[in-house]
C-alpha cells in the first residue's frame, strides 16, 4: 500500500464514481428498452412521482426519514467492520414494541407527548434488543452476523404477523391491513390533514444523521470503533474490549432502527401492519454502500433513493411498469460504483478494499 | 394419515429440495474455492424468471434450463470479477446483486406474470417404479431431481475423491500452496465461481418450470430461498452429503408446516411458512458453537470425564470454514 496519497487521487475518484453513475444510468436504460418500454417516459414518471407536486414531495421526505434513521445507524456498525443484515427486523421489532407501548397507553388518560415520547423510547428498546440478540449470537455462539441477522428477520416477521393475527387482531376479523389504528390523539402531528408529513420525525432524523457523523468523527469512542472495525486483532491486543465495542454499535445502530420502526407506526401508518419494515433496512444497506460507509454524503443519498422509491410508486398506472425499477436503478448504482472503486484501485496501482 | 399418503407427501419433499440441493452445492463449491457468492437469493429469483421466460418463447423446457444455469454463470461471473480480479469485498457485491437481480426479476418478469407455460413432466423410472415404497418416493420424480439425487454422488465424489478435487479444496484452505504446487489460483477461483452460480442457476427454473409453476412475481414465494440454501451450505458443513441432507431438513420442515397447518388453523399460516427459517438459525448455532471462544474455555474448566464427552458431541456437530474463504489470494 502507498504510504502517500496522489495528489490527483481525489479528483480521479470522483471521476471513476462519476462514470460509474453514467454507466449505471446507460445499464437501467438498455433494460428498460429491453422491455419495450419508453425510457425518457419512465424517468419522466418517476421525477414527476417523487417532486411533481406538493403531495408526493412530502411523501418523498416521509420516505426518507426512515431511511436516514437506519443509514445513520448503519454507519456505526459498517465502522466496527460488521455487516449488520438483520437491520431489517430490528424495524419491525421497534415497530412491535413502540405499537405496544401506545396499546398499553391507550386510555386517552395519558398526555400526548408523553405517549409518543414513550413508544418512541420503546421502539428504540425493542430495536436495540433484536440487534444486540445478532451480536450475542455472533460473540458467544460462533454465528456469522449475516446469517444470524437474516434468520432473526424472518422470526421478526413471524412474529409481527401473529400479533396482528393472533393477540391484536382488529374486534372482528384478523387482516393484512393491520392492527386497529391508535386513538387521534396519539398521532405524530403532521403538518397538515392530508400530509403524513410530522416535523417532529424529520427533525429526530436530521439530528439523528448529525450526532452519529460527530461520534465516529469526533469522538475518542469513534475512534475505537474505527480501530476495531479496520483491525480487530490488533485492537484487541491495544487494550480495546472488542467485543463489547462490537455489541455497543449493535446496540446503536438496532436503536436508530427500532426508532425508524416507532417512526412508521406513530407518524405514518398510525397502526402496525404486515410489512412494516418496508425494506428501508435493506435501502439503508445499499445507501451506506453507495456513500462508502462515510457519513458527509448519506443524507442527500438517502433522500435520492426515497425520491427513487416513491417515484416508481406511479408507475405501473402511468407505463403498466413494476415499481421494482427503483430498485433496479438503486442496485446498478451501487454495483457500478463498487466496479469503479475497484477498477480505480487496479489502474492506479493501490490495493483497493479487500477483504471478506 | 395413510401410509401411501405419507409417502407422497415425502416424494413430495425430495422433490422440493431438489432447488435447494442444486443451489447449496453449487455454493459449497464456490465457497471451497475460497469465494462466497452472497448473490444467490437474487441469482435464483432472475434464473427463475428468465428460464421461465425462456421456455415461455421457445416452448422447450431444456432451453428454460440452460437459461437459468447461463443466468446464474453470468451473475456469479460478476461475484468472481470484483473480488477476484478487483479485490473488492465479496460481501458488498454479493449483497448488492441479490437485491439487484431480485428487482431485476420483478421488474423484467412483469409482462408475462401469470402467464401459462410449459412445465417439466413426471419421468417414471420403468421397471423401478413399481418397488414397493421406493418406487413412489425415488422413481417417479422429474429428470431435475433424479439429477439432484446424482448431483449429490457427483459432487461428494469429485471433492473427496479425485484429483482435481483435492486442488478445489486447497484454493480455499490454502491458496498460497496450491499456487506453488502449480494451480493457476484466480483461473480456477473464477471456475468454479462460474460453475456454481450454474449449478445455482438451475435451482430457478426447477422452481419455474416444475415445483412452483409459472412467473407470479413478489407473490411466487421464491424470496428467501437463496438466503436459505448460503445457511444450508454452512449447515452442511461444505460437504455435499450434509448440504443436501440439510436441504432435505428444511424441505420436510415446510412439509411439516403445511399439514400442522390443517391440524392447527388457529395459527396464521404465515407463522408456520416462516418457521423453518428461524429454526434453521438455531441449527447453525448449534454447529458453530465450537468456534467461540467461551465454549473451549468453559470446556477446559470442566472435569475430564465429562469434558471428553462434551468435546466429543460438538466435534461431531461442528462445522468449520475454508481457511481462505473471502479472503483474495496475492502472489508474492
Amino acid at each position: 500500500m502507498l504510504r502517500h496519497s496522489m495528489p490527483s487521487s481525489r479528483g480521479t475518484k470522483a471521476l471513476f464514481q462519476f462514470g460509474a453513475v453514467i454507466l449505471a444510468l446507460v445499464l437501467a436504460t438498455l433494460v428498460l428498452i429491453a422491455t419495450g418500454a419508453p425510457p425518457f417516459a419512465a424517468y419522466g414518471s418517476i421525477v414527476k412521482g417523487a417532486v411533481g407536486s406538493w403531495g408526493v414531495a412530502s411523501d418523498t421526505v416521509v420516505a426518507w426519514v426512515p431511511l436516514l434513521l437506519v443509514t445513520a445507524g448503519l454507519l456505526v456498525t459498517f465502522t466496527v467492520g460488521l455487516w449488520n443484515i438483520g437491520i431489517e427486523g430490528q424495524i419491525t421489532l421497534g415497530a412491535i414494541f413502540a405499537t405496544w407501548a401506545l396499546r398499553s397507553l391507550d386510555g386517552g388518560q395519558v398526555d400526548p407527548g408523553l405517549a409518543i415520547t414513550i413508544a418512541f423510547a420503546a421502539g428504540m428498546a425493542g430495536g436495540a434488543l433484536w440487534a444486540m440478540l445478532v451480536g450475542a449470537l455472533k460473540t458467544f455462539g460462533g454465528v456469522n452476523e449475516i446469517f444470524g441477522g437474516l434468520g432473526l428477520n424472518y422470526v421478526a416477521t413471524a412474529l409481527n404477523i401473529w400479533l396482528i393475527f393472533g393477540p391484536w387482531k382488529r374486534p372482528g376479523i384478523a387482516s393484512m391491513s393491520g392492527t386497529l389504528p391508535f386513538d387521534k390523539a396519539y398521532w405524530l402531528p403532521t403538518v397538515n390533514e392530508q400530509s403524513r408529513l410530522a416535523p417532529v420525525a424529520l427533525i429526530v432524523a436530521i439530528v439523528a444523521i448529525v450526532l452519529i457523523f460527530l461520534l465516529i468523527q469526533g469522538t475518542y469512542f469513534g475512534l475505537k470503533l474505527k480501530a476495531v472495525g479496520k483491525n480487530p486483532k490488533a485492537a484487541f491486543l491495544l487494550g480495546i474490549p472488542t467485543w463489547q465495542y462490537l455489541m455497543a454499535s449493535f446496540a446503536i445502530c438496532g436503536a436508530l432502527a427500532g426508532l425508524a420502526g416507532a417512526v412508521q407506526v406513530t407518524a405514518v401508518y398510525h397502526r402496525l401492519i404486515p410489512s412494516i419494515s418496508s425494506g428501508y433496512g435493506y435501502l439503508g444497506l445499499m445507501v451506506a454502500m453507495l456513500v462508502g460507509y462515510s457519513a458527509v454524503w448519506a443524507a442527500p443519498v438517502a433522500l435520492f433513493f426515497a425520491a427513487l422509491n416513491v417515484g416508481a410508486i406511479q408507475l405501473p398506472i402511468t407505463l403498466k411498469l413494476d415499481s421494482s425499477l427503483s430498485g433496479v436503478i438503486q442496485g446498478t448504482l451501487v454495483l457500478f460504483v463498487i466496479l469503479a472503486e475497484g477498477l480505480r484501485g487496479r489502474i492506479m496501482g493501490k490495493k483497493g478494499r479487500a477483504g471478506s | 394419515m395413510t401410509t401411501g399418503m405419507l409417502l407422497i407427501g415425502l416424494a413430495g419433499v425430495l422433490a422440493s429440495a431438489g432447488p435447494l440441493v442444486f443451489a447449496a452445492i453449487g455454493e459449497a463449491i464456490t465457497e471451497r474455492a475460497g469465494i462466497t457468492n452472497l448473490s444467490m437469493n437474487g441469482l435464483i429469483l432472475l434464473s427463475a424468471m428468465g428460464g421461465f421466460a425462456t421456455a415461455l418463447a421457445t416452448k422447450s423446457v431444456v432451453m428454460g434450463f440452460l437459461a437459468g444455469a447461463a443466468i446464474g454463470g453470468a451473475v456469479s461471473a460478476i461475484v468472481a470479477f470484483s473480488s477476484i480480479t478487483l479485490k473488492q469485498s465479496q460481501v458488498a457485491v454479493g449483497f448488492v446483486l441479490a437485491l439487484l437481480c431480485r428487482d431485476l426479476s420483478y421488474f423484467l418478469g412483469n409482462p408475462i406474470m401469470g402467464m401459462p407455460g410449459p412445465r417439466l413432466s413426471i419421468a417414471p423410472i420403468p421397471g423401478l417404479r413399481d418397488i414397493p415404497m421406493l418406487g413412489v418416493l425415488f422413481f417417479r420424480q422429474d429428470v431435475m431431481t433424479y439429477a439432484s439425487f446424482a448431483l449429490i454422488a457427483a459432487a461428494g465424489l469429485y471433492i473427496n475423491k479425485t484429483r482435481p478435487g483435492l486442488v478445489l479444496r486447497g484454493l480455499g484452505e490454502k491458496p498460497a500452496a496450491a499456487y506453488a504446487r502449480g494451480a493457476n489460483v484466480s483461473r480456477l477461483r473464477y471456475f468454479y465461481t462460474i460453475a456454481g452460480g450454474a449449478l445455482a442457476g438451475l435451482a430457478g427454473p426447477m422452481y419455474s418450470l416444475s415445483i412452483k409453476a409459472g412467473w407470479k412475481g413478489t407473490i411466487t414465494g421464491l424470496d428467501g430461498m437463496g438466503w436459505i440454501a448460503l445457511a444450508i451450505t454452512i449447515f452442511g458443513g461444505w460437504s455435499p452429503f450434509k448440504v443436501a441432507l440439510g436441504a432435505y431438513l428444511f424441505a420436510f420442515l415446510q412439509w411439516l408446516g403445511l399439514v400442522l397447518q390443517s391440524a392447527w388453523p388457529s395459527v396464521p399460516s404465515q407463522v408456520l411458512q416462516v418457521a423453518p427459517f428461524p429454526l434453521m438459525i438455531l441449527t447453525l448455532l448449534f454447529v458453530n458453537m465450537g468456534n467461540a471462544e467461551w465454549v473451549e474455555t468453559s470446556l477446559a474448566k470442566l472435569p475430564e470425564k465429562p469434558r471428553r464427552v462434551v468435546a466429543k458431541a460438538l466435534r461431531a456437530i461442528n462445522v468449520k470454514p475454508p481457511a481462505a474463504l473471502g479472503t483474495p489470494f496475492e502472489k508474492d
